[in-house]
């Protein structure tokens, strides 16, 4: 069997472009707006989210004929959270200027629509293997909404990339001006949205 | 005293809104903003939880997790903050819970108003993070309740504004692909355009 036809490639897949969370399903909004106004910060928590999704969903995958139904939430709550607190001591220990930066939004990750719907809709109904592939997948999914659009608030907000300046100094004496609106709150709605758009209308015609 | 306490309660609402200026909440603000009465209904109980669990947690930070903390059981070098995240969402659910039945019991009427959101609101994330920012901003017991129920209301001045706007939106007309969740965004940025206007004024100099 070839690996695009697998199963597994399929549910890789699938959350990275038809069903991606953040564009399409509208799940966590929160940190992929919050966390985008430069570029580290936007790959250190898709790092991060993968990291904590997949590990949740291969957990709760191995416990999900344990958990009693009514209480399955806060079992998956508590999942989540510790393996969101290990997230954090990590980020603390190896790269505290990032973990700085992102401030609440690691411990935000607990409360993202993103882990708790797909515990919920997948790894509570599948093996562990494939919940895993789910997760990366979903994870990645977000990262790159995230990546696409911290790349357009560095550029265009501050004239640089991963910190680095990118529009040279002519371009600054010829008159251009960095616009300071795309590193406030309100540019992050606007790039999100019309990101959102390109994607579904690209998807429409494929 | 007072006024400082006021200072941070307008600024909580207006200048740092909860959702338009850090995007907390914005799953359930983007699912429940379909017509104002389920965002009225949501945006009070967003408040009611917000001024409950952020003393709440608050409490639990001071004396159980924070470094030297645990000082009145004998344990004064006792650094227990790693286990914020945990007992945070733990209390905001168990609060949940506890609010609705309580509810359920002793006020019908409010319960059948906002039952069906309170669920929703333990995963809403503006409530875990009112309790981190409260943490992080080294916020005393007072200016916690004050900041808890500022970020509350500002969250239900959000929702219902972005209600009110879908409402009249029906009517218009928008390219295919930007219909729906692109064109909610573009206008909550317009919104939080115009909250932005507030900036920089303060009560206290």
């Amino acid at each position: 069997m070839k690996l695009t036809k697998t199963k597994e490639f399929k549910v890789f897949m699938e959350p990275i472009s038809v069903a991606n969370p953040v564009s399409v399903l509208v799940l966590g909004i929160c940190s992929s707006l919050a966390v985008t106004t430069q570029l580290i910060p936007a790959f250190v928590m898709t790092f991060a989210m993968t990291a904590v999704l997949a590990c949740s969903n291969v957990i709760i995958s191995l416990m999900r004929n344990l958990i009693p139904k009514n209480i399955r939430i806060i079992v998956e709550l508590t999942v989540i959270s510790s393996l969101v607190i290990l997230a954090d001591q990590l980020l603390k220990a190896f790269m505290f200027d990032v973990s700085k930066m992102l401030s609440v939004f690691v411990g935000l990750i607990i409360t993202n629509c993103i882990i708790m719907g797909r515990a919920e809709a997948f790894a509570l109904g599948n093996g562990p293997w494939i919940s895993f592939w789910d997760g990366i997948g979903n994870g990645l999914g977000y990262g790159w909404i995230l990546v696409v659009v911290a790349f357009f608030r560095e550029l265009l907000g501050s004239g640089t990339l991963f910190g680095f300046k990118v529009i040279p100094q002519a371009v600054y004496d010829f008159g251009y001006v960095d616009m300071g609106f795309m590193v406030l709150a309100p540019g992050a709605f606007i790039v999100i949205g019309l990101i959102c758009w390109f994607q579904k209308t690209c998807i429409k015609g494929s | 005293m007072f006024e400082h306490l006021l200072s941070l309660g307008i600024e909580s609402i207006f200048i740092n809104n909860i959702l338009l200026a850090y995007f907390l909440g914005m799953c359930s603000f983007l699912a429940c903003s379909k017509n104002i009465k389920t965002a009225i209904g949501l945006g009070f109980a967003v408040i009611f939880v917000l001024s409950i669990t952020a003393p709440m947690n608050w409490l639990i930070n001071e004396f159980l997790l924070k470094e030297g903390a645990l000082a009145w059981a004998g344990f004064p070098t006792v650094d227990l903050s790693f286990l914020q995240f945990i007992s945070f969402i733990a209390t905001i659910a168990a609060m949940v819970q506890i609010v609705e039945l309580v509810m359920e019991q002793f006020a019908p009427a409010l319960y059948s108003a906002l039952g069906i959101f309170l669920p929703l609101i333990a995963v809403n994330c503006s409530i875990l993070g009112a309790s981190l920012f409260m943490v992080e901003r080294n916020y005393n017991f007072s200016e916690t309740v004050v900041f808890g129920f500022g970020s509350g209301i500002g969250w239900l001045l959000a929702i219902v504004a972005m209600a009110a706007v879908q409402q009249k939106m029906s009517y218009a007309n928008f390219p295919k692909g930007l219909a729906g969740f692109g064109v909610n965004m573009i206008i909550t940025g317009l919104i939080s355009m115009t909250f932005m206007a507030f900036a920089g004024i303060k009560l206290v100099g």
